[in-house]
């Protein structure tokens, strides 16, 4: 197959694509070159989700129906989506033979759109939940206003407040349903599919997607000052606000072997692509203790694009899946064309965005020990918002208690340093003391010493000081050996049902 | 007779056009992505993209400026400086204080020097960094309290005085008095600002730009070409959102749009990326407030002082308008027998703030409900009972500060049937015996209330022009001047025209706001889109409707001596007159029109009437009367009447990081007579959400070179889906306005934001309920995490002594 030609199937059309940066969004395709202008765009960076559309791929086996994913379109490279669908809002209603599909009369009946910008998005975001859910037998499920509104946390609506868009989450499968033919997909797909290395080039730019680990090891090191690129939800905005230009893109998406995720020594491990949804999806299954910094991790359309491969090699102070994956004793594996070694992650990362990473390294998957009975196990993030927000601070909590007595504690915090790291000072005061309030005090005592967090537009140094303390408390109060309470008691996101006069 | 080309009968069931959940005139476009804004629209051949060049100090000159660079750079086509400007530099909707192009001094980070000219927008961005400017720093002043100290000021001082306040204050049985403060709030409009300009002959220039004031924007681009307005057309069909930063700030976009395109002579679009779009255009002004209050010990107010700073930024723009309606708001819900109100506008090295939803109202409301949430708590009093004893009402108690009356006063019934539906006793029992058994979370509870004064205060905004066209398939057009933002502005005009010409909504249209048709109309703002627009928009209908009828009278109205009219004209009359019925008879309902005992459809008798010569379009014009408004002394009557409404929040607070839920809210609004239900209902939610996201979440940052840190939505977080409470109860409260207002209805864009009160005053009762129960919160606004953490700790340990 023509290595510099692109092959997207668009609304259900094949669409071949030549002569483009290699850098060239998705979103700056569909409104220049194709003229599909529903897609609109509200921030350039994957946080409005005004942009939000629809991705199909092939599932993992072939075999299986593909997969449907809502991405924002502003910080997807073009040539990543060589092979696959994409569905834009104008596409709706021809699942619902030119009338307003189910997702979109849900919209209307709900008075679900005001100024309508951010609408497309909202619609492609719901329709991704409604194939979801019909094709899993879930109507019911899906009619859930708690689903809903996660489906819906990468959406931003400045007009309506959301409750009219939720609602219309709810009704929309009230009507026949209209699901997209997903038989006609795969078939498309797989005549669209590419078993070589895409090496695409435009003006000296070069964007490579290799189908194997060896090819891409290969690359890796014959180009070290390439960038990689996973999910492009951090490079994308290198390009569309940093104007960088990047002469050689070396995409991770397609090898195959790097997005596996599979039971590893009783626990798991994560290849380096595989999305954050699958990621998480995975860890949850094993430590359910996580489900809340999942729900508050990105938004849907960045989980996945994102990867968790991504997350912890880019190594930013304030990644939050490293606190709990340290917590966890999870270690990190790199691979190269010299072979292979693995690193406790705390140990992958030397400084300020500086890791244990050589030239020719990549990362090549995340191990998690099995869960252990006697672990008890948190991690939140602290931010203004509780959707897709940034963390002031983001903490893993893990320890063992046996007889009452803290074993192994392993403390590691993001935000409060120049990269995520383990809280020291604070473990020594844990290890070997019986997990009561007179430990709580001295742990947070330590606690004052492992870091000196920064001021930012986040949050002062004295916030993250206090509220580090606080979730330590939090973490006490949670998995005490005497009268441990529940989260409903502990956190305010956990007291929605607390609302007094409810029937 | 003949049958009419297109049905026109509707059946029995098909809704009436006002009074009834129309959806949104754009909703299926919208769901659809088939509706229009102007970064979709085909660029016309030949179309330029333009970037800003934006200065990276907060206050400096400009010693030189080297474009070569971007001049030299891929795709460039041109330049644009203050010096190609053939007209005045200036964008200011007020004072002429407002540079389109900076020319030797800049007065903020993010402040537009240049503009480059390319021919694909990426071009554009990248050229723009490629200036060299040198520049020599200045001192600048990036606190408003000390600016205002200064003496650095975009307008003179303002106050008003009513009574005597220092005998009050100085007589007063109980005082409370303190400094406190509220942040501005970016708009987050989700389209960005945006502007089209095509030259057209004879020097003319047409734009399309996302402005919820293209008079203004006409006017603006005329004076920077040095032309005459009527060689300037703008055209506005819809804006993703405005929220008043597309009323005056949409102005630079549009002359730096036209100033390349007369400069080039081809067309030019200009839309900024967000975090241009943030760095350059102003916010909510942010409000610093010096008070002291005189109360009885009931709670009373018997006086109040205040001083307020606000934040103008680097020049005047509205802040002007903005202060005097924060003056007028002070009151908010509650009597003064005597208050003094001061307000200095800073002028320090950031962005021009602007307008925003509420226009300074909810900065000045939102003092008074401080002042009196803190003298309940002092006091050991529920704050409901408070509030409701200083509500306006009872004799000598409905007079604001400003001189105006309260005539049309339902704050108490409002208020009494929120607190029976919201429950609030009895959830007030239930949260403080939870808060006396919780270990880590407080919950709080608070009713607050919103008086609004709708009208522009500046009288001669109050002003509105409409066209009707009726076309011989007796379909409708009409055009106004008013622009549509989300808010159902064009729903309800149209709801209005269906009304009054008896027709389907679904025969009426409105068009795209076009300064060619309606000349010189006022800014959609200020709430009064459809309070003007459909006031003139009616007038016109109501016009060619008695023409219509005039005519059926001549058509078909013979021989009806004593015919009884059916009841449901506008006029009142019952009887006829001669053998001829009176036009007045004549009953348009339903795409009908009967006359006498005839009835002839709609669509018919228009046609009938374009044979006969008839005028089947009009104009419609309306002035709200009424109104009058001293600027020198701040008082008068400057509104046409007062919406009201409350809500009840209660939240959740974590006491160990200052994480907060909304737990349950229950909102209530006057909307009047309510054109549509379910638009009024989506403006009452949204401005709810967005208050509260406004004194909540939404937190601007500076940093200590001016640069404002919180440029995009990575940084500044508006509410999102999890933020809208599970449990949000809204309804409108039943009640017809007693002015004369466009089918009894009222205004409902802004006042509903200051129902977003409620949640940041649960959460500061949450927060006292951390203490002691008696100590208030000094909680500030934003009410983020790390502001409840810091209160908390406050009332904690609340300072030994008052040194």
């Amino acid at each position: 197959m023509d290595s510099q030609t692109i092959r997207i199937l668009l609304n259900g059309e094949a669409v071949a694509i030549t002569g483009l940066a290699p850098t060239t969004s998705l979103l700056a395709w569909l409104r220049g070159a194709r003229g599909l202008t529903g897609t609109k765009e509200g921030c350039n960076e994957g946080d409005c989700g005004a942009c939000t559309v629809v991705v199909g791929e092939l599932a993992d086996d072939p075999a299986d129906a593909p997969r449907l994913y809502a991405v924002n379109a502003c910080i997807r490279f073009l040539p990543t989506l060589d092979g696959k669908a994409v569905f834009t809002v104008e596409h709706l209603r021809s699942l619902a033979g030119g009338a307003l599909h189910p997702v979109q009369q849900a919209m209307v009946d709900c008075h679900g759109s005001q100024c309508g910008f951010c609408t497309p998005g909202f619609a492609m975001s719901l329709w991704a939940l409604y194939e979801d859910c019909l094709t899993q037998g879930e109507a019911a499920a899906g009619a859930d206003p708690a689903r809903i509104r996660s489906a819906l946390a990468g959406n931003l609506c400045r007009c309506t407040g959301y409750r009219p868009i939720v609602e219309a989450g709810e009704r929309m499968f009230d009507a026949p349903p209209r699901l997209l033919d997903r038989k006609r997909l795969r078939a498309a797909l797989l005549a669209l599919r590419r078993d070589h290395t895409l090496a695409f080039d435009h003006e000296g730019c070069r964007f490579v997607a290799p189908r194997s680990l060896d090819e891409l090891l290969a690359l890796r090191s014959r180009h070290p000052a390439a960038t990689l690129l996973a999910g492009s939800t951090d490079v994308g905005l290198w390009v569309n606000k940093g104007l960088r230009r990047l002469d050689t893109l070396i995409h991770t998406g397609e090898v195959a072997a790097l997005r596996a995720i599979v039971p590893h020594a009783g626990g798991l491990r994560i290849g380096a692509a595989a999305s954050l949804t699958a990621a998480f999806a995975a860890i949850v299954r094993l430590y359910p203790e996580l489900a809340e910094l999942w729900e508050r991790f990105a938004s849907p359309p960045v989980r996945n694009a994102g990867t968790l491969g991504g997350n912890v090699a880019n190594g930013s102070p304030i990644g939050d899946s490293m606190p709990a994956l340290i917590a966890l004793g999870a270690r990190v594996v790199l691979a190269s064309v010299r072979g292979r070694r693995s690193l406790a992650l705390e140990d992958f990362y030397l400084d300020y965005l500086k890791k244990d990473l050589a030239a020719d390294e990549i990362v090549e998957a995340i191990e998690l020990p099995p869960p252990a009975p006697a672990r008890r196990l948190r991690s939140w993030k602290l931010a203004k918002r509780f959707d897709s927000d940034i963390s002031a601070v983001c903490a893993g909590f893990a320890l063992e208690l046996r007889a009452g007595t803290i074993h192994a504690p392993r403390i590691a915090f993001g935000g409060m340093a120049a990269t995520p790291r383990r809280a020291t000072a604070t473990e020594a005061a844990l290890a070997g003391r019986p997990w009561d309030e007179a430990t709580l005090a001295a742990a947070q005592r330590a606690l004052a010493n492992d870091f000196t967090p920064l001021d930012d537009l986040r949050a002062s140094a004295g916030y993250r000081r206090r509220a580090a303390a606080g979730l330590l408390a939090r973490f006490f109060l949670e998995t005490r050996p005497d009268a441990p309470l529940a989260a409903v008691q502990t956190r305010a996101f956990a007291a929605q049902d607390l609302a007094s006069g409810r029937p | 007779m003949n049958a009419p080309t297109e049905p026109t009968s509707r059946p029995p069931a098909s809704p009436p056009p006002a009074g009834h959940p129309h959806p949104h005139e754009s909703a299926h476009l919208h769901v659809a992505g088939e509706a229009t804004y102007v970064d979709d629209l085909p660029e016309p051949a030949g179309t330029a993209h333009a970037a800003l060049g934006l200065s990276a100090h907060a206050h400096a000159r400009i010693v030189a400026m080297d474009l070569a660079a971007v001049l030299a750079a891929p795709g460039v086509l041109g330049v644009l400086v203050a010096a190609d400007i053939p007209g005045r530099n200036d964008c200011g909707p007020i004072v002429h204080d407002d540079p389109i192009l900076a020319a030797d001094t800049v007065h903020f980070v993010g402040q537009p020097m240049f503009a480059v000219i390319a021919s694909d927008r990426e071009a554009a961005r990248r050229a723009a960094r490629l200036a060299r400017i040198d520049y020599e720093a200045l001192p600048a002043r990036l606190d408003p309290v000390e600016a205002a100290r200064a003496g650095e000021l975009v307008l003179p001082p303002m106050r008003l005085l009513r009574g005597d306040v220092d005998a009050a204050l100085a007589a007063a049985p109980h005082r409370i008095e303190g400094q406190w403060q509220v942040g501005g709030q970016e708009h987050f409009y989700l389209e960005g600002q945006v502007a089209l300009a095509q030259p057209r002959e004879d020097g003319c220039m047409q734009l399309w730009c996302s402005t919820q004031h293209p008079s203004e924007m006409q006017q603006a681009v005329a004076h920077c070409l040095g032309i005459a307005a009527h060689r300037v057309v703008v055209e506005m069909r819809r804006m993703g959102g405005g929220f008043g930063g597309k009323e005056s700030q949409s102005a630079l976009f549009a002359c730096v749009a036209a100033l390349a395109a007369a400069k080039l002579r081809r067309p030019v679009k200009l839309r900024p990326d967000r975090d241009d779009d943030i760095a350059i255009t102003g916010k909510r002004h942010d409000f610093h407030y010096d008070y002291a209050a005189a109360h009885d010990d009931e709670g009373r107010l018997l006086a109040l002082r205040v001083d307020m700073i606000a934040r103008a930024g680097f020049s005047a723009d509205l802040s002007g308008p903005v202060a005097t309606r924060a003056i007028c708001h002070v009151d908010n819900a509650y009597h003064l027998p005597a208050a003094d109100i001061r307000t200095l506008l800073a002028r320090t090295h950031t962005q021009s703030n602007t307008a925003f939803r509420g226009f300074g109202g909810p900065q000045g409301a939102i003092l008074a409900e401080w002042v009196i949430d803190g003298i309940a708590r002092t006091l050991g009093r529920d704050p409901l009972d408070v509030r409701r004893i200083n509500f306006y009402g009872g004799p000598g108690r409905d007079t604001t500060p400003y001189g105006q009356v309260v005539a049309d006063n339902v704050l108490h019934a409002l208020v009494d049937e929120l607190e029976a539906s919201s429950d609030y006793r009895t959830r007030r029992a239930e949260i403080a015996a939870f808060n006396a058994e919780s270990p880590v979370l407080r919950r709080g509870l608070a009713l607050t209330p919103v008086k609004f004064g709708i009208s522009f205060n500046l009288t001669h905004f109050n002003q509105a022009g409409a066209l009707v066209h009726v076309y011989t398939d007796g379909s409708v057009l009409v055009n106004h001047g008013g622009t549509e933002m989300g808010q159902g502005l064009h729903t309800k005009v149209c709801q209005v025209v269906a009304t009054e010409l008896g027709v389907a909504l679904e025969r009426v249209r409105a068009t795209a706001t076009d300064t060619s048709k309606v000349a010189n109309t006022s800014a959609t703002a200020a709430s009064t889109g459809a309070d003007l627009n459909g006031q003139a928009a009616a007038a016109a209908a109501r016009t060619i409707r008695e023409r219509l009828a005039e005519f059926a009278v001549r058509r078909f109205g013979e021989g009806c001596e004593g015919g009884r009219r059916n009841g449901g004209d506008h006029n009142g009359n019952t009887h006829t007159a001669g053998h001829r019925a009176d036009p007045a008879t004549v009953r348009f309902a339903d795409g009908q029109v009967h006359v006498g005992v005839h009835t002839i459809p709609f669509a018919e008798l228009v046609g009938e009437a374009y044979r006969a010569r008839v005028q089947l379009w009009s104009d419609g014009f309306y002035a709200t009367p009424g109104l009058h408004w001293d600027a020198a002394t701040l008082t008068g009557h400057p509104f046409h009447y007062f919406a009201y409404g409350a809500a009840v929040s209660e939240v959740a607070v974590d006491t160990l990081t200052g994480e907060w839920r909304l737990l349950r809210a229950d909102l209530l609004h006057d909307a009047g007579s309510s054109i549509n239900p379910a638009i009024d209902r989506g403006q009452v939610e949204g401005a709810f959400i967005q208050g509260m996201g406004w004194l909540t979440m939404e937190e601007l940052r500076w940093n200590a070179e001016g640069r404002l840190t919180t440029h995009a939505p990575s940084t500044y977080k508006i509410p999102a889906a999890h933020d809208c409470p599970p449990d949000l109860r809204v309804r409108l409260f039943d009640n017809p306005d007693r002015a004369d207002t466009i089918l009894r209805s009222k205004a409902v864009g802004e006042p509903p934001l200051l129902l977003g009160f409620s949640v940041f005053f649960a959460l500061r009762d949450a927060i006292a309920a951390a203490g002691d129960g008696r100590t208030n919160p000094p909680l500030r606004a934003p009410a983020t995490p790390e502001a409840i953490l810091d209160a908390i700790d406050a009332v904690r340990r609340p300072p030994t002594s008052d040194a």
